[in-house]
């Protein structure tokens, strides 16, 4: 007769559904948790069975060792179905923690096979000294050896473009098939080995060992192997051991107390006991949990390179943020057309709009948009207007413009308008230094439209007509965003080169809670250190060469992949999508997963009521009759009551895998709210969910003939 | 009025008057460890003992001082006891030396604040030894407890230094400044009301019923305040607090509840002081009110719930408690006691109901943090926190920080080690003492009958000895004869491990929280200074801590209760 029927228990406690779509665009989309993966990692999971391995486990290696001392004593008798029941869910309660870990390790196994099949051995073609070239394996090269790459050749290490500019397909590690340009010098000159040169040829200083480059780290750290336990794990671990020894010496002192009652009690009941009573769901879950939350940062194509990271981004209090890219547009856009007295807005319109089709900068073309939304101007083609003389857009006259039926259209910067103007003698109405300076003020930058006309009697005036308004636009939806983080607690500083006055004025629009203008690297450098005195911690996003020290000394750092290789080595995290918006969802992944572990520690210790509940009773109510009351669930036998405490123990596991794997819900909201729900969750479910478990269990064991 | 309207109008009044001193008595406190002036009368213990009281110690050197300190008490305590013989009848009221096991057991009781006595003091200890070697360690070893709650309270409130203040300054200062003055008011109040204070004799008194009986005089009134005040426990008399020198009336009962009290509850509002927020003072003090109240409410109620018409004629269970007194009132005596490291008793725990007696037992497993002892209860219930912040602090999603200090590694490190101990101590001599041939023998319930048939109380009384002592307590359940070798010597040595083995821990864990600098608080902070965190801390206490003991008091108490 088997007892070891596969009761499924469904536990009503915390199964999360977590939104995944924001995540699917992932390069690796296994977000949703797959019941077969559990099949798959079958082998790893007894593979783990290694006592040298589950030792690095204090709880759930004290259940192996239980397991081993029940397995002997069922042998030496082997006609108690019941010591061979509870022996079998021993080892189920350790193989479905190895489970765990095997299918939190095998999510990053499939990412690292695909990310070997790039770093296939690449023939390197070396310059020597005299300029000529060699051909030499990849893992041969050396720090500082120049290698020429050109197109179709895979680059063959980690490197920066010291000549040259090509086109590089790096989808191999972003998954974004796009190319990207890199050049020497700047902050696009870093490539990385393994990727592919498109088109040209480009000459690379290689700046990482053979072994240690980018995507061989990426293989470690996704795979696991680089995995090391994050302190605030450690302290998890130290505390579930020393509630393991508690437990332990609950249950070895009972011994003594049992002879004395004319209780004695078997070493299989007691293992069992020893077993339900230890922390074994957090102490199974532990490190899928750790796993898994790397593995979550991997998906939104964020490599941290220490757990530490990750634990430090869930602790961030400051978060420093460059206004470009993330908080704004890339770039300024028109926003109004304001006309200077005597002169009409559509006027000024209808001039810019003129004045910009030879603009090829966004600002330019941005003009030319607004004119059509707000006046309805069709855009006009160069083609179009006969005769036309184009006055391009170039950095030294900081104008643009058009001669067309006698008219000269000009708009640009202030000043240069203004010259222009002033050298043929024209007005500058009375009011544009007014409006230039409101425009200012506002945070945004005046661009001046002035016109030259001939009048009838062949005189020709210039005049200026009004003023382009260019704003930076702050990207939809950050105002909502900073306030969700400021009610986590966490401060927003907009890092910005811009002059107070703008940035206040941008930083204001976007509701961040402060902001750093005209920044330098070392004023940068300098707020991060007076955040850490006040016991801070700091996170920041950057891609320069100058941002290194920032990024090396903030605590959360995440570099820009298509940053510099010393931006790169600098931060402990890297956005291979090059998103400084990332840096808000870092934060969230990093609380998710202390959320997690305290969610599951929680109810991992919750849980042992009820099954003190259910086995106490079942070991002494033969001694003492009155303990029966004790048996609140009105489990049928002693026998049945210790099999399902223990079966629930092990089937718990199993059901809270999807969890561990995924992360308990997070949502932005005050720490008081988020106590109050996970506890009601985590803590009361923790509590009552077994009784029902385990209830539902002894039903359905007593089921079984000859048992019940 | 009713019996039950009774104690509950007593419990009432218990707490009205903490609630009124508490504020005032914490605010005293936290002056009086914070201040840069030394008495007159201090100075001169400075030059006597050749402390500078103004040099601040790192937690290792803070720690020598207590060990030094309490290593030479405990040697003076045991040979005033064993040299007892040779003083002059007036000091010794011609009682002989104590036993060598008995006396390194007595002196371990009082040095490590518990008094559990297995002699009986009316008939062992003279005038010298009650006076000069109980009295004393009554004052200096609550003044000890303080000391290590002060140091972790600074551990919190400091940062960037590793030092947690002068360890003879504060065990000076708590003695001179704050027990002394106390217990003066106490026993002026407690000899208004008839409690005893002379250095008389033993009294030879013809008794109604034609035998005579024994009457020690001696320095009762100020040996019982301080008794109570400084949560020992130690009565002068067998009898303790049911001894009329003792206690004489209902309200002196109330009075020493009210005493035995005041200090660790006023302690939460010097931590709030000291940590400068008044509301993370309160959460502690909620969270000690409401075990404190639910355990009293549930002592009531098994008491006056007592089943059987004798028990319901005379309105509870009244066997082995003072008529004086009543269910109520000696329901509040028995949790108060427990929960606090003091052991007095108004009444015999052993005769309590079987569920009773369990809630005294578990109100001592919980490691008397409820308020707890004078300064044990507060750092007790600190390091409770420091767990309970630990496992919800990451349910907000940070790393745990409490009081504006990181919970990492280091700290759970030592606070995991302080939560070992006393179960480690309890279970282990318990298991022992059960396994060893011998002493059960001890166990006066088994005697004449089958061991099985009063297992569950025989058992009871075992566990109850060695939680008491480990914890530092002191009552006993009686029943126990524990003045043999074997319990002398164990229970000794459960009590000075129980005692300075996390003294060990707490001041390790506060010299590290010392050494951090501040995490500034943030709207993702953990608040606990919320009622949800102090019921958070409250399930954590009975769930950590109840947990590791419910197989044992299945055995015992609930056994017995359940029947």
């Amino acid at each position: 007769m088997s007892t070891t029927t596969p009761v499924r228990t469904v536990p009503d406690g915390p199964e999360d559904e977590r939104p995944r779509g924001a995540e699917e665009h992932g390069r690796v989309s296994g977000g949703l948790f797959d019941p077969a993966q559990l099949l798959k990692s079958l082998p790893d999971a007894f593979r783990k069975l290694d006592p040298r391995v589950m030792v690095k486990a204090p709880v759930m290696f004290v259940v192996l060792v239980g397991s081993v001392a029940t397995t002997v004593l069922a042998l030496k008798d082997p006609g108690d179905w019941f010591g061979w029941a509870i022996t079998v869910w021993l080892w189920l309660t350790v193989l479905f923690a190895n489970l765990a870990e095997a299918v939190a390790e095998g999510r990053g196994k499939a990412q690292a096979d695909t990310l070997r099949k790039a770093k296939t051995d690449t023939v390197a073609r070396r310059l020597t000294g005299d300029g000529a070239e060699e051909s030499v394996p990849g893992t041969e090269l050396r720090v500082g050896d120049l290698v020429v790459c050109e197109a179709g050749d895979i680059i063959p290490g980690d490197g920066d473009v010291v000549e040259g500019v090509a086109s590089v397909d790096e989808s191999a590690i972003t998954g974004e098939s796009a190319p990207v340009i890199r050049e020497s010098g700047g902050d696009r000159s870093a490539v990385t080995g393994g990727t592919k040169v498109l088109s040209d040829r480009i000459v690379i200083k290689i700046m990482t060992k053979p072994g240690e480059t980018f995507i061989d780290r990426m293989i470690n750290l996704v795979e696991g192997a680089a995995r090391q336990k994050t302190p605030n794990e450690i302290a998890l671990n130290i505390l579930l051991a020393s509630l393991t020894i508690v437990f332990l010496l609950a249950v070895v002192t009972l011994q003594p107390f049992a002879i004395y009652a004319q209780a004695e009690q078997t070493m299989i009941v007691l293992a069992a006991l020893l077993v339900c009573l230890i922390p074994t769901t957090i102490g199974a879950l532990l490190s899928a949990i750790g796993i898994a939350g790397m593995d979550r940062l991997v998906q939104r194509n964020v490599l941290a390179m220490s757990g530490r990271a990750v634990e430090a981004a869930g602790d961030v209090s400051t978060l420093l943020l460059d206004k470009t890219g993330t908080i704004t547009y890339g770039n300024r856009r028109a926003a109004e057309f304001v006309p200077v007295k005597g002169t009409t807005a559509a006027e000024v319109a209808d001039a810019a709009q003129l004045s910009s089709l030879a603009d090829e900068t966004p600002e330019g073309r941005s003009i030319v948009v607004l004119a059509k939304e707000k006046y309805g101007l069709r855009e006009r083609h160069e083609g179009e207007l006969v005769g036309a003389e184009w006055v391009p857009f170039t950095a030294q006259t900081r104008m643009s413009g058009v001669d067309v039926d006698g008219r000269k259209v000009r708009k640009g910067a202030t000043g240069s308008v203004i010259a222009w103007v002033e050298e043929r003698g024209g007005r500058i109405a009375e009011d544009t230094r007014a409006l230039t300076d409101g425009i200012s003020q506002a945070g945004g930058t005046p661009l001046l439209v002035a016109v030259e006309e001939e009048l009838p009697g062949g005189k020709s005036v210039a005049r200026v007509l009004g003023v382009i308004h260019l704003k930076d636009v702050v990207k939809e939806g950050m105002r909502e965003r900073f306030e969700e983080l400021r009610r986590m607690g966490i401060k927003t500083v907009m890092i910005t080169g811009d002059n107070p006055l703008t940035a206040a004025a941008i930083a204001e629009e976007a509701g961040v809670d402060d902001f750093l203008a005209e920044a330098t690297p070392e004023d940068k450098m300098a707020l991060i250190k007076r955040e850490q005195a006040g016991g801070k911690l700091v996170a920041m996003t950057g891609d320069g060469t100058n941002d290194a020290p920032a990024l090396a000394q903030a605590d959360v750092g995440v570099a820009m992949n298509t940053g510099t290789s010393a931006a790169k080595e600098a931060g402990n995290m890297v956005d291979l999508d090059s998103d400084p918006t990332k840096l808000i969802e870092i934060v969230e992944i990093g609380k998710q997963l202390l959320i997690t572990r305290g969610a599951l520690t929680t109810f991992s210790i919750a849980n042992d009521v009820a099954k003190y509940f259910a086995i106490i009773p079942a070991m002494f109510a033969v001694a003492y009759p009155g303990l029966d009351k004790l048996n609140i669930m009105g489990l049928t036998s002693p026998e049945s009551a210790i099999l399902s405490a223990v079966v629930f123990n092990a089937l718990i596991i199993v059901a809270l895998v999807p969890l561990a794997l995924k992360g308990v819900r997070y949502r932005p909201m005050s720490a008081d709210a988020m106590l109050r729900r996970n506890l009601l969750i985590y803590g009361l479910g923790g509590l009552v969910s077994p009784f029902i478990g385990i209830k539902i269990i002894d039903l359905l064991i007593s089921l079984i003939p000859g048992i019940g | 009025m009713s019996p039950v309207l009774s104690g509950i109008l007593q419990l009432t009044a218990v707490v009205a008057a903490l609630a009124l001193v508490h504020r005032p008595l914490g605010d005293y406190m936290a002056r009086v460890y914070s201040s840069d002036k030394h008495l007159r009368a201090e100075k001169w213990i400075y030059r006597l003992i050749g402390a500078d009281p103004g040099a601040g110690m790192r937690w290792p050197a803070y720690l020598r001082g207590i060990l030094a300190f309490s290593a030479v008490s405990l040697l003076f305590l045991y040979l005033l006891q064993r040299l007892q013989g040779v003083l002059p009848h007036s000091l010794s009221l011609g009682f002989t030396a104590i036993g060598p096991d008995q006396a390194f057991n007595t002196a371990a009781s009082f040095v490590a604040n518990t008094n559990w006595q297995s002699y009986s003091g009316e008939q062992a200890m003279g005038h010298a030894v009650q006076t000069l070697g109980l009295a004393v360690q009554n004052f200096v070893s609550a003044a000890v407890g303080m000391a290590v709650a002060v140091a972790l309270v600074r551990g919190f409130a400091r940062s960037r230094t590793g030092e947690l203040g002068n360890f003879w300054a504060d065990l000076v200062r708590g003695t001179v400044r704050i027990l002394i003055p106390l217990s003066v008011v106490g026993a002026l109040v407690l000899v208004a009301c008839g409690a005893i204070q002379n250095f008389a004799g033993i009294h030879e008194i013809g008794q109604l019923t034609g035998g005579t009986q024994q009457v020690n005089g001696g320095a009762v009134a100020s040996q019982e305040v301080i008794k109570e005040l400084g949560t020992n426990g130690g009565g002068y008399f067998n009898a303790n607090s049911a001894h009329p020198f003792e206690n004489p009336d209902a309200f002196t009962n109330l009075f020493e509840i009210f005493l035995i009290l005041v200090i660790p509850f006023s302690l939460t509002r010097t931590f709030g002081r000291l940590v400068g927020n008044v509301r993370q003072g309160y959460a502690i003090l909620v969270t000690m009110g409401l075990i404190w109240l639910g355990f009293t409410a549930l002592m009531m109620w098994t008491e006056y719930a007592g089943h059987g018409a004798a028990l319901q004629a005379a309105g509870g269970a009244m066997e082995g408690k003072e008529q004086r007194f009543g269910v109520g009132a000696s329901a509040i005596f028995a949790t108060t006691t427990t929960l606090t490291s003091t052991g007095a008793v108004d009444s015999f725990h052993s005769s309590f109901t079987g569920l009773g007696g369990g809630i005294t037992l578990l109100g001592m497993m919980l490691g008397e943090i409820a308020p707890g002892g004078v300064g044990s209860g507060l750092y007790g219930m600190l390091v409770m926190a420091i767990i309970a912040v630990f496992i919800a602090g990451l349910m907000v999603g940070r790393t745990p920080e409490y009081l504006g200090k990181k919970i990492g590694t280091r700290e759970i490190k030592f606070a995991a080690c302080y939560i070992l101990i006393t179960p480690t101590l309890v279970l282990g001599f318990t298991a022992l003492s059960m396994a060893l041939a011998s002493p059960p023998g001890s166990i006066l319930n088994t005697a004449g009958n089958s061991v099985h048939d009063s297992g569950a109380h025989g058992f009871s009384e075992v566990l109850y000895a060695f939680t008491s002592g480990a914890n530092n307590n002191g009552s006993a359940f009686a029943g126990l004869n524990a003045n043999t070798p074997w319990y002398n010597t164990t229970i000794g040595l459960a009590m000075l491990l129980g005692r300075f083995l996390p003294m060990v821990f707490v001041l390790a864990l506060a010299g590290s929280l010392a050494e951090q600098k501040p995490v500034p608080e943030t709207a993702g902070t953990l608040r606990t200074e919320k009622p949800l965190f102090a019921g958070l801390l409250v399930g954590a206490i009975l769930i950590i801590t109840g947990l590791t003991y419910f197989p044992a008091l299945a055995l015992g108490p609930m056994a017995e209760g359940l029947s």
